[in-house]
């Protein structure tokens, strides 16, 4: 089939190093100490974070360092067939993991021990690159929610179909088949944290598909960056400042 | 800017589901005409001062796409939502119109104008999809003429009165395709524009198609939904129809569900199915099954067979089913196979044809359009009534025509004229219809293809030689033995004593993969064309005459850079070790056959070179000695070599193509090599190996080899390859000829060797009959045979000198191109026989000549004989008024007062002579010199 046609743009429009259109918002769940929406065109997550608190399961407690949980769940509604999905499928545990990972390497967890961090996303709309949107959604509420981090760590993928290397792949193109490269990226310490494909690639063309995902996570870090700032001024004037 | 589109779609569990997809309108798509100040021009491609600009729509695409080919078309935009609609109803105009596109002479542009901001048209309720895209052609086109301003006449192109009607409405200019191409003031391009279903019926030129006389010939095809369920109940089968290429009344569909082949008798049963349809098929009830044939073969025009060159392979010859017609064996015949008609076509394979107008005469009052007959070269397509208003340009022409539609009131499909390719007889006309005809890529090289050879001069360079995985074998004395004139030389030969008595006998094959590396253009290509094509006055190649006759090519006194199977063997030629390597070597000779040949004959000679050939010669015997043992078959064929005169091409002097030891000896380690490789891909890559096996044939097969022999009194043993190849040493007539004959009538009865990837089969079924060999693959040719390409890399990433590319690991993919090496093989040799058709008709138009001919088959009407001189077959008929009787179970024909009587392999004398039946319609005509004979007798 063809994803990118001769006049070089792709099924739904862009081009191959477009990204789709996101949106973001911040503090969508009152009652969670942060939460934020993330919106990857069609493909819309909600995370909300809860803590640092004290360790509900006093034996999983570690005295250097906070601990970080995170769950990771799709709605029913969130793809076209609307199937009731089980819970704590081996999908969902494994993009759990991943979350948690992610998120862990970027929480400075030595500054809050004996306490625990819990990290909440859920798909309600599934297009493409879930893994990715739920990363950003969770840096967005992490620190809406004021835990300290070393950097704003964020995610997209790329992929590599027809001979082109495509940024941002909507569900279309993830499910052509071809390889499926997701960064996590700490754009201020310029260190990739994530790096999942499950596919095979020619190393030469691996390298450019990776600097593709890594460009976009940078695209993603300057827009978070915008977001935060908004919304930090918008606290300002509530507080008077 | 973004648009959300959401539709219905059904899921292949038969649920609705809705689905939403994001479409996103652009800001940078641009108009594509250089003058635009407003546009980013860098993309343009659309001429300077257009007249008019013209906007298509799908169905001027999908009818006229012939048309819009002709150069006369130009400055043409290509809406994206007419790129869709044509893919989704017809991949292969779809893939013609992306050429046109991409073409760079050409000025077609793609606009993408449902990504664009101002053209982009939302669903409306109420409106067809097709409305819609109508709309939105149109709202592109009136986009055009406001962007472009009075500049420029953009001028829409469609055929639906009512977009044409909408289009004048909006203010938009439109025409028929028809008044826009009279108006170009060039006649003949109205040849090319196909006539829409409504004008058809005024056609009152040709008698037989006024309304009132028309009647249905053919049955309707069943509608889509009911093939598809009879498909599932087991009534009807679903197969590709094959047109028997001797008899086009007869027709085949291999089909799965049954596990045989249905025959298909007569065009009524073939029920307007072409050559390649994927067809529906219904089986008749089985007390038709049989004798029909004779039937349909004298109930339609009866075709006369040309004088051809003897079928190389069963899948060349016409099917045993009658071998002599009109007999009176049908009460004993072998039980007949399923017979069938066709009750709808799946999918068609219609493209264009070459052949010639059937020579008519000029109707009164011409210069009007007139309705002409197009006869295909390709005998197995029917004929195609055309429309034309240069009917007396056409008729010494040969054309190529496009089939547009069949229906049931007409015998034959109608088509429409796409262009002149030269005069008939002409050689290059005629070589041009054979590729043509043969789906062989004979344009020159694309800049991007080029752009991938090595810069030239090229020359080892010293990283070669100091690469690791590249041995310096420039020390051997290395020399290549091929055919006078050769420039492409594949491979090169070196063999060396050991103190142990051994010797170190290794083949050097050109690197090819060196150069073409895979997912290049250059490789693409090269893939594309599968192999190189030899035609007798010309060659037309697989890879760019740089690397073929230079930088590959293992000429003498140069290095190069060579694949290498080295062996070491005991001088009773037994291999005691294989080795494979890169390698770097310098060729001391490049010999031919005859001089090979001549070395080795003359003994005063005892120079380096003549001593290894001879050490070869010895080995390459014993060699041979044991593959026979083995029962690999020595089948013979009757290839001619033609000398061509260098001014003119003509060719001067047909003979038989001599084969000596040498060819034999370079022959014999060329096979053991491919052997060698083959056993070494295989035990690497278990699953995706390209070898070549030929399959055994059936004893049906060899039918007709039995009864010829034993119309001679010859007994074959055909059990086994062991037992023919032993019967047919025994073969020996009273002539040295004899043997020979056996031969080329054995190899007529065996099916072709076929390239497959080893993952589709199982091991028994990998053997190779002809060789007596269990595993075959083909690694000696890289130049001219992309097969060995492929191999050569596959022994590469099995040395692990590299990584297998990505295809070996798509087993879809792979099975692709295995196919079409076999395709773009078996049309090669299609070529390369055309070619020497026409050559030996050529030869003969101004030499009639009296020769010796072999009668190899008896028919009702007189015999076919083979011309062992001029290695050609065809039929002689004898006069009726002689009251010719068949004897089918002596396989004669003999006069009814017993006066004279023929047999099968009988020497007769005939005469040939190049007759002109018709006006400028050449054949080759065999006649009898009947009193030779009796004077014999
Ligand atoms: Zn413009």
């Amino acid at each position: 089939m063809e994803f990118v046609n001769p006049e070089g743009l792709r099924l739904d429009g862009r081009r191959a190093t477009e990204m789709r259109q996101f949106r973001a918002e911040i503090g969508v769940v009152s009652r969670a100490d942060g939460s934020a929406v993330f919106e990857m065109g069609n493909t819309k997550v909600i995370a909300a974070v809860y803590g640092p608190r004290e360790v509900q399961n006093k034996s999983q407690q570690i005295n250097d360092k906070a601990v970080v949980r995170c769950e990771y769940s799709m709605a029913n509604f969130s793809t076209g067939d609307r199937m009731r999905k089980p819970k704590g499928d081996r999908r969902s545990t494994e993009i759990s993991l991943v979350i948690r990972q992610t998120m862990e390497a970027c929480i400075l967890t030595n500054l809050m021990p004996r306490s625990q961090i819990d990290i909440f996303v859920q798909v309600l709309q599934a297009d493409g690159g879930t893994r990715s949107a739920c990363i950003n959604a969770a840096t967005l509420a992490l620190a809406d929610a004021g835990i300290p981090m070393r950097d704003l760590v964020t995610s997209c993928s790329a992929g590599y179909l027809n001979s082109t290397a495509l940024l941002d792949l909507n569900y279309v193109e993830d499910s052509a088949g071809g390889p499926d490269v997701t960064v996590g990226f700490l754009p201020k310490l310029d260190k990739v944290t994530l790096l999942q494909m499950d596919a095979k690639l020619p190393q030469d063309t691996f390298k450019n598909v990776m600097e593709l995902a890594i460009e976009g996570c940078k695209a993603v870090a300057n827009y978070i960056r915008d977001i935060l700032m908004e919304n930090t001024k918008r606290l300002e004037c509530r507080r008077g400042v | 800017m973004l648009q959300s589109r959401s539709f219905v779609k059904k899921t292949k569990q038969g649920g609705v589901r809705k689905i939403v997809r994001e479409h996103y309108l652009r800001d940078d798509i641009y108009c594509g005409a250089p003058f635009c100040k407003v546009c980013d021009v860098s993309g343009a491609k659309l001429s300077d001062a257009p007249s008019p600009l013209l906007v298509v729509d799908t169905n001027v695409v999908l009818n006229q796409i012939d048309l819009l080919e002709n150069p006369a078309i130009d400055d043409v935009v290509v809406l994206s939502v007419v790129l869709q609609e044509v893919n989704n109803k017809n991949i292969s105009i779809y893939n013609r119109l992306r050429s046109l596109c991409s073409n760079a002479s050409r000025k077609f542009f793609v606009f993408s104008n449902e990504h664009h901001r101002d053209t982009y048209v939302k669903d409306m309720a109420g409106e067809t999809p097709n409305d819609r895209n109508d709309r939105a052609i149109r709202v592109a086109t009136r986009w055009y003429q406001d962007h472009l301003g009075g500049a420029v006449h953009v001028l829409l192109l469609t055929n639906d009165r009512e977009n044409k009607r909408k289009a004048i409405e909006e203010g938009i200019s439109a025409e028929t395709v028809e008044s826009y191409v009279k108006s170009l003031g060039q006649p003949e391009l109205l040849d090319l524009i196909v006539q829409p279903p409504s004008e058809d019926v005024k056609m009152e030129d040709v008698e037989d198609l006024r309304p009132s006389k028309r009647k249905v010939i053919y049955t309707e095809h069943k509608p889509m939904s009911e093939i598809t369920s009879g498909l599932l109940r087991g009534i009807f089968h679903q197969g590709k129809l094959r047109v028997n290429r001797y008899n086009p009344f007869e027709a085949y569909v291999g089909s799965e569900s049954i596990g045989d082949e249905i025959i298909i008798y007569g065009r009524t049963n073939m029920n307007r199915a072409f050559d390649g349809d994927v067809v529906a098929v219904e089986l008749l009830p089985q007390d038709q099954w049989q004798g029909e044939t004779s039937i349909a073969i004298t109930n339609e025009e009866d075709e006369e067979e040309d004088v051809h060159l003897p079928p190389s392979s069963a899948d060349d010859a016409p099917r045993a089913t009658n071998l002599v017609q009109g007999s009176t064996g049908a009460a004993n015949s072998p039980p007949s196979r399923p017979s069938g008609r066709v009750v709808g076509i799946i999918k068609r394979n219609w493209h264009s044809y070459c052949g010639s107008v059937e020579p008519m005469p000029m109707p009164a009052g011409s210069g009007g359009v007139v309705h002409a007959l197009f006869v295909s070269k390709d005998r197995r397509i029917p004929k195609i009534r055309i429309q034309t208003r240069q009917l007396d340009n056409l008729l010494d022409k040969r054309i190529v025509v496009a089939v547009d539609k069949w229906d049931v009131l007409s015998r034959y499909p109608s088509g429409h004229y796409v262009r002149t390719i030269g005069v008939i007889g002409d050689r290059d006309t005629e070589t041009e219809v054979v590729l043509l005809e043969n789906d062989v890529e004979f344009k020159p090289f694309s800049s991007q293809v080029l752009a991938c050879l090595p810069p030239l001069p090229w020359s080892v360079s010293s990283e070669d030689l100091a690469n690791p995985i590249r041995q310096d074998l420039r020390h051997l004395q290395v020399f290549s033995v091929d055919p006078p004139g050769c420039k492409d030389i594949d491979d090169a030969l070196h063999c060396t004593a050991l103190p142990s008595g051994n010797f170190e006998v290794g083949v050097h094959i050109a690197d090819v993969t060196n150069f073409v590396h895979p997912g290049t253009p250059l490789d693409d290509e090269a893939s594309k064309r599968g192999t190189s094509v030899y035609l007798v006055e010309r060659r037309i190649d697989m890879l760019p005459k740089p690397l073929t006759e230079d930088i590959c090519s293992l000429r003498a006194d140069v290095e190069r850079l060579a694949f290498s199977v080295i062996w070491e063997m005991t001088s009773e030629a037994d291999i005691i070790s294989t080795r494979f390597t890169k390698s770097v070597i310098k060729s001391s000779a490049a010999l031919s056959y005859v001089e090979a040949q001549a070395r080795m004959d003359d003994s005063r000679l005892v120079d380096p070179v003549t001593t290894d050939l001879r050490n070869m010669n010895a080995l390459a015997k014993i060699m041979r000695q044991k593959r026979i043992d083995r029962g690999a078959l020595t089948l013979a064929s009757a290839e001619v070599k033609f000398q061509i005169d260098t001014e003119t091409h003509d060719p001067l002097d047909i003979g038989m193509y001599q084969i000596r030891e040498a060819n034999q000896m370079v022959e014999e380690f060329m096979l053991a090599a491919n052997i060698s490789v083959a056993q070494k891909i295989l035990d690497h890559f278990p699953q995706c190996a390209l070898l070549r096996r030929h399959p055994t044939p059936t004893k049906e097969m060899l039918e007709p080899l039995i009864r010829t022999a034993s119309a001679v009194g010859l007994q074959l043993d055909v059990s086994s390859s062991k037992a023919l190849a032993d019967s047919l040493d025994r073969a020996v007539g009273s002539d040295p000829y004899f043997n020979k004959l056996i031969r080329i009538l054995a190899t007529r009865c065996m099916s072709q060797a076929v390239y497959f990837c080893s993952g589709e089969l199982s091991a028994p079924e990998y053997y190779h009959y002809g060789l007596a060999a269990p595993l075959y693959t083909h690694f000696t040719s890289p130049i001219r045979r992309y097969a060995d390409v492929f191999v050569h890399r596959l022994l590469a990433a099995s040395l692990g000198i590299n990584r297998l590319p990505d295809v070996f690991q798509d087993k879809a993919q792979l099975t692709n191109i295995s196919d079409n090496l076999n395709y773009r093989h078996r049309n090669a040799q299609m070529a390369s026989r055309a070619s020497v058709e026409l050559h030996t008709l050529i030869y003969f138009r101004n030499r009639p000549t009296d020769t010796e001919a072999r009668i190899v088959k008896i028919r009702s009407n007189g015999f076919i004989v083979f011309v062992p001189k001029y290695g050609i077959e065809g039929p002689v008929c004898l006069s009726k008024e002689g009251g010719w009787l068949v004897d089918e179970q002596q396989q004669r024909i003999k006069k009814s007062d017993n006066s004279i009587y023929y047999g099968v392999l009988q020497t007769v004398q005939i005469h040939m002579e190049v007759v002109e039946p018709q006006p400028n319609r050449p054949k080759l005509q065999l006649t009898l010199i009947e009193d030779t004979y009796m004077t014999k007798k």
